[in-house]
């Protein structure tokens, strides 16, 4: 950093803004060359470090070269160094450790957390820039805020109090601390909260004159924060990725208007390049499940749709475990269906010590993963892996479904929607038309669940009343333990 | 009318920038496998970090302690953003390798 600065001492102004500009640069192309390598399996870890890199070479030259523009026409640096150099290292030391220490399942409120940091960051900034700029525009005798500035600091502020109250709801409902309420009266209050959020930024920028009244700018903040919180509480607890997705390419353009606000070009590129990919990337998860972004902001999936295929009192029938082990032993080919309920109970490992000891016994088994199957998508795979289970073990859904015929037992693990036949054959149905695994094409189907309770779609699922199939109820990683120890003694 | 003309006169550049990036961001993510969506969420996620330089200059012309407290807390929340998000798109991607060695 010393030789930076002596090689740097005899620039003026503008060949430091040069320097400047030109990490920039390299730091946007490092964005966008990082973020197309995420998006394939080979490359994707470089890619993640190419992006890294981008970002460590923006913060270090906005510390050495960045220069403000003062009124009277000089230029300023950065001051405060030895109070920005702390505050860096006390976040990458929480953050280091909260990124390493955390469990994998525990991976997307992890993923939410951060991302409301950032929104804050970007509601922090606004709330400070406001009076700097009304006082500068009040002393310039400037009648209204009606300039480009003025929005993007207005816009940062309610864009990233809404993100950030969001994503920390959704981290407490994916945490579990927080419930799902549900309320068709809410949908109301949203859209008028929305309508005066919206109302206010633009009665703070007609507002005449410009004066020093700071107590607009914290209003919005707290109307911000309000609308984040009632945004995300009616969403089903089930829906959170898609929430987060959406959250994050709601900071990306939060801090798009930071960038500008200081014509600054990384945080613009930056920013932007997250809001449109972070769009698209929730617009394709709402695919995989085949519903639409309204549908699920909405929040009214499932609920009243009760479908057209009324239940009854059929009745389902169980198994137990020593007839499951028996089954299970006597089998050749063994398809496990790992769902959300894995997820939460942990029981990836078991899965694993199911497997080799079925091996043992020379038994074949694999798992079926949906493409939504846990919490995110390619979130099950993720959790497997950390497990050891090989790759090759993994099967696609169609893959799986290929192969359904030739397989003995199908063990549903805490699945339940993404192996509803409703899908197939029920065009009543809310999850009609979205490709499910089709466990009961197997010869046998375990499910293994902790009750009857419905998935987060709500609806009935047909497969546990189908002849094939029997229940094993419990908790998924209690039950897979006795299961196990069943096996061993058969 | 007119003002909007002048608006778009006096910002061009960063509008040029906004529009294009719109496009680059939907054509990187296209096509993108499943099974990647959710690392490629937390990488994201990990560059809007970069709002932090604007804490970082907020934080180097703060002058009062209340706007310094602030601009405090912004770089320590910005950091946690990028240092987290990219540790934990790591470690996420590196399950992914360590299944394909065993492929």
């Amino acid at each position: 950093m010393e030789t930076i600065v002596t090689l740097t001492k005899n620039f003026d102004y503008s060949g430091y803004i040069s320097i400047l500009e030109i990490s920039y640069l390299l730091a946007s192309v490092l964005f966008i060359l990082g973020l197309k390598k995420l998006g394939h399996p080979e490359t994707a870890r470089s890619g993640n470090l190419w992006a890294a890199t981008g970002m460590g070479l923006a913060i270090l030259f906005t510390i050495l070269f960045h220069k403000t523009r003062l009124d009277d026409g000089t230029f300023e640096g950065i001051h405060n160094i030895g109070w920005i150099v702390s505050a860096l290292i006390i976040g990458s030391i929480i953050g280091w450790f909260a990124a390493k220490k955390v469990k994998m399942t525990a991976m997307p409120q992890m993923v939410s957390l951060f991302n409301g940091m950032g929104g804050a960051c970007a509601a922090l900034i606004s709330l400070m820039e406001f009076p700097k700029m009304q006082n500068h525009l009040a002393g310039q005798q400037v009648t209204t805020m009606l300039n480009g500035e003025a929005l993007a600091i207005l816009l940062g502020l309610t864009i990233g109090g809404v993100s950030f109250a969001g994503s920390m709801i959704a981290f407490g409902k994916l945490d579990e601390r927080i419930g799902d309420f549900k309320s068709p009266v809410l949908r109301y209050i949203n859209l008028s909260f929305l309508f005066i959020l919206l109302a206010f930024v633009l009665f703070i920028m007609f507002k005449t004159p410009v004066s020093g009244e700071n107590w607009m700018i914290y209003t919005l903040a707290g109307l911000a924060l309000i609308y984040g919180v009632t945004f995300v509480m009616p969403i089903g607890g089930a829906d959170m990725p898609v929430v987060i997705s959406l959250l994050n390419s709601f900071t990306g353009v939060a801090a798009a208007m930071g960038g500008f606000l200081y014509s600054n070009q990384a945080m613009l590129t930056g920013g932007i390049l997250v809001g449109s990919s972070g769009t698209i990337l929730t617009i394709l998860m709402c695919k995989a499940m085949n519903r639409s972004l309204l549908n699920v902001i909405i929040g009214n999936f499932g609920g009243s749709a009760a479908g057209s295929a009324e239940i009854g009192d059929k009745t389902v029938k169980e198994i137990s475990l020593s007839d499951a082990a028996a089954l299970l032993s006597y089998s050749q080919k063994v398809l496990v269906v790992p769902g959300y309920g894995l997820a939460v109970a942990q029981a990836q490992h078991l899965c694993h010590e199911l497997e080799n000891l079925l091996a043992s016994k020379g038994v074949e088994l694999k798992y079926g993963i949906h493409p939504v199957a846990g919490r995110m998508p390619g979130h099950m795979n993720v959790l497997l892996a950390e497990a050891d289970v090989s790759y090759d073990k993994l099967q696609e859904m169609e893959d799986a479904n290929n192969e359904m015929n030739n397989t003995d037992v199908v063990i549903v693990v805490g699945a339940n929607d993404v192996v509803n036949p409703a899908a197939e054959d029920d065009p009543g149905s809310p999850i009609y038309g979205m490709p499910v695994i089709k466990a009961w094409e197997a010869k046998n189907t375990i499910i293994m669940k902790r009750s009857m309770a419905k998935g987060y779609a709500a609806i009935e699922n047909n497969l546990f009343f189908l002849p094939k199939s029997r229940m094993l109820f419990g908790d998924a990683k209690a039950t897979l333990q006795k299961l196990i120890s069943e096996i061993k003694n058969f | 009318m007119n003002d909007i003309l002048q608006f778009f006169i006096e910002y061009r550049e960063a509008i040029f920038i906004i529009i294009l990036s719109i496009f680059l961001g939907i054509e990187v993510i296209s096509h993108v496998p499943s099974v990647l969506h959710t690392p490629l969420m937390s990488g994201a996620n990990a560059i809007h970090g970069v709002v932090i330089i604007g804490a970082i200059i907020v934080m180097g012309h703060a002058t009062n302690v209340l706007s310094m407290a602030l601009g405090f807390i912004a770089v320590i929340l910005g950091t946690l953003n990028v240092v987290g998000g990219f540790v934990v798109t790591d470690r996420m991607l590196e399950m992914f390798r360590k299944k394909k060695k065993q492929q």
